[in-house]
């Protein structure tokens, strides 16, 4: 079992181990994987201009309805345009401000929540403080008053998601830093005489790292949700980008006589988003016995 | 109840709805963009814009706004609607009926359907049930609940239709009432048709904006539960030959609901937070919904009193959360 590399030594191999027997991590990371590379492939994968619209095809029905035009393998828009180009396109869109956004919320989380851990008195005490006021501010409040305050588009949706969450990151990074600050290594580091900077970045970062990876999945997840949410309503990226969110808003419009065209980018949005909790919640098991809890 | 408790908390709210209220009226005025631009027709001359500008106290200085808007909103008057050509006021009085029924049916839901797993879940311990409770718990949370509404009007509403799947009643009923709380209001009426009517339209929101917070609940429920069953009076109640139904409903259950409670409060203001977008989903005419327009309107009075409506519900929620702990936990109590 992979216990057994693990209760020995928390070192490197142990890691590996751990991570290679987690079903979830290979399952949930396979999933997001295949989703990364379509958005990487996007312009190459997608079999038409997401943009084209051909207005005698609209609402053509997916391959496996009856109805349906060849070469449209999940149907057309109301506006003629081809569902599976822009779905394709949509993931894109998902995970840039899955990536930007989680990382954006993380960096910062990240800096404030170990220089509160580590630097302690008047800095712990403001920054403490801090995320006390941002928690009770409701999410919901604080992202409505953001996108009226920022306007719409891809910036505001990724400032809104790093000006929130970023909380989430420094919350658990702090406690963490307070632990590893009693180790032995921080005091080695000390008494050869490192800086502390040096020591936070240099030494105890890399072990919050896999803790900070655990939080970036898990943030990947609510952004993506988030992202989706704000182009429901119309105010992300500009009309003319497909977003999921987007084609969802699409689809309820023509629920009655399209009801496929809702379906997929749904089924995009539950798969994604689980597969990054699973691959969160692979890792956390896998990489617990490391941060010795 | 502790009289002293109540007043307290009520006295404490008022800073925090003061910092509120500064906040968002300072953030929605350093905008670049104009409020005006979104209502005047196009052509119109300077003379007009400006005209304008004065009428909504736009020409002045930030402080100067906040102290004329907090002057009003002191008198109960929250300033005129920009889109809606409304008093704010009335317009959010008129909405908030819908969004609190809905989400106090939400709220029944989630609590009953909670219960139900984590009895389930705690009984069947290590056994095959167990298990499925866990992975749809799981599974639920991770979805959210505007995802699911969604899922909802494809599934009951247009494949297999048979509920409605947009607004909060049937547009060809008359309904005449004297509150916005229809349902409880035709309930109180034993005017049980009426009723059942305001259901079908509510119970898919509802469900759909319960689901997620029945994962949580039942979650937290279920580890509390687990955690009392071990407990001394419970295993003393064992030994005297009770069954496992009554060892977990009339015994561990009152020990178990305190922590939950405790921890529920914050994901009850999710559950109000989730009413934006799932009554923007299913047309319900609720303060969410309305919240949506007002920001794609830039409608900077709406948005405002909106936020401060939000705000209010979310610091009575976590009284009444409070007030249950303190009644639910003689050591508070007493205290």
């Amino acid at each position: 079992m992979a216990e057994l590399g693990i209760d020995r030594l928390p070192g490197r191999q142990g890691v590996w181990v751990a991570l290679c027997g987690n079903a979830r991590v290979w399952g949930g990371g396979g999933v997001v994987g295949l989703f990364a590379l379509i958005a990487l492939f996007a312009p190459v994968l997608a079999p038409q201009d997401p943009l084209w619209q051909d207005l005698m095809l609209y609402q053509m029905p997916p391959a496996w309805l009856p109805g349906s035009e060849p070469g449209y393998w999940l149907g057309t828009d109301s506006l003629g345009r081809d569902l599976l180009s822009r779905l394709i396109h949509g993931t894109q869109v998902a995970l840039i401000v899955a990536v930007v956004a989680a990382g954006a919320a993380g960096a910062l989380g990240v800096l404030l929540g170990l220089m509160a851990g580590y630097f302690g008195g008047w800095v712990d005490a403001l920054i403490s403080r801090l995320i006390d006021v941002w928690v009770a501010f409701p999410p919901v409040l604080l992202s409505i008053v953001l996108v009226a305050v920022l306007g719409a588009g891809l910036h505001s949706v990724i400032i809104a998601i790093a000006v929130i969450d970023w909380t989430r990151f420094a919350r658990v990074v702090r406690a963490e830093v307070l632990v590893q600050k009693e180790q032995d290594y921080v005091a080695s580091a000390v008494t050869i005489g490192l800086g502390r900077w040096r020591i936070l970045f240099g030494e105890v970062l890399p072990n919050v790292a896999p803790l900070v990876l655990v939080l970036f999945t898990m943030e990947m997840a609510i952004a993506v949700i988030v992202e989706t949410i704000l182009s429901f309503v119309g105010l992300s990226v500009a009309s003319d980008r497909p977003t999921w969110g987007g084609m969802i808003a699409e689809g309820r419009q023509v629920i009655y006589e399209a009801p496929w065209m809702m379906l997929m980018p749904i089924g995009c949005l539950i798969a994604l988003v689980l597969a990054l909790n699973a691959l969160g919640d692979g890792l956390k098991t896998a990489l617990d016995p490391v941060l010795r809890r | 109840m502790p009289i002293g408790f109540l007043v307290n908390r009520l006295v404490l709210a008022i800073p925090t709805l003061f910092g509120v209220s500064v906040v968002v009226f300072v953030l929605l005025r350093v905008v670049p963009g104009d409020p005006i631009a979104m209502m005047i027709p196009p052509g119109a001359g300077q003379e007009d814009i400006d005209r304008l500008r004065v009428l909504y106290g736009l020409d002045r200085s930030i402080p100067e706004q906040y102290g004329i808007w907090l002057g009003q909103a002191l008198t109960g008057d929250f300033g005129t609607s920009i889109s809606l050509r409304s008093d704010v006021l009335g317009l959010v009085l008129q909405r908030l009926p819908a969004t609190l029924e809905l989400a106090a049916l939400a709220l029944l839901i989630a609590g009953a359907l909670a219960t139900g797993l984590a009895v389930l879940g705690t009984a069947s311990r290590g056994r095959w049930p167990e298990a499925v409770v866990d992975g749809v718990t799981g599974t639920v949370q991770a979805i959210p609940d505007f995802v699911w509404g969604l899922l909802f009007i494809l599934a009951l509403g247009v494949l297999m239709p048979v509920l409605p799947i947009s607004g909060r009643f049937d547009p060809r009923i008359e309904i005449d009432f004297a509150t916005g709380f229809y349902l409880i209001e035709s309930l109180a009426r034993f005017d049980l048709d009426t009723a059942a009517m305001l259901l079908r339209h509510a119970i898919l929101p509802a469900v759909a904006l319960a689901l997620p917070l029945t994962a949580v609940l039942a979650r937290l429920l279920k580890s509390s539960l687990s955690e009392a069953m071990t407990q001394d009076y419970v295993q003393v109640a064992k030994v005297r030959g009770f069954g496992p139904g009554r060892l977990i409903v009339r015994e561990a259950m009152r020990n178990a609901l305190i922590p939950t409670v405790a921890l529920s409060s914050v994901q009850v203001t999710f559950l109000i937070g989730g009413t934006v977008l799932v009554e923007r989903i299913f047309s319900y005419p609720g303060i969410g919904n309305m919240a949506i327009g007002a920001v794609i309107n830039r409608d900077l009075p709406l948005i405002q009193g909106l936020v401060l409506t939000f705000a209010v519900l979310f610091i009575a929620i976590n009284l009444v959360a409070d007030l249950t702990y303190a009644a639910l936990n003689p050591r508070v109590r007493r205290g």
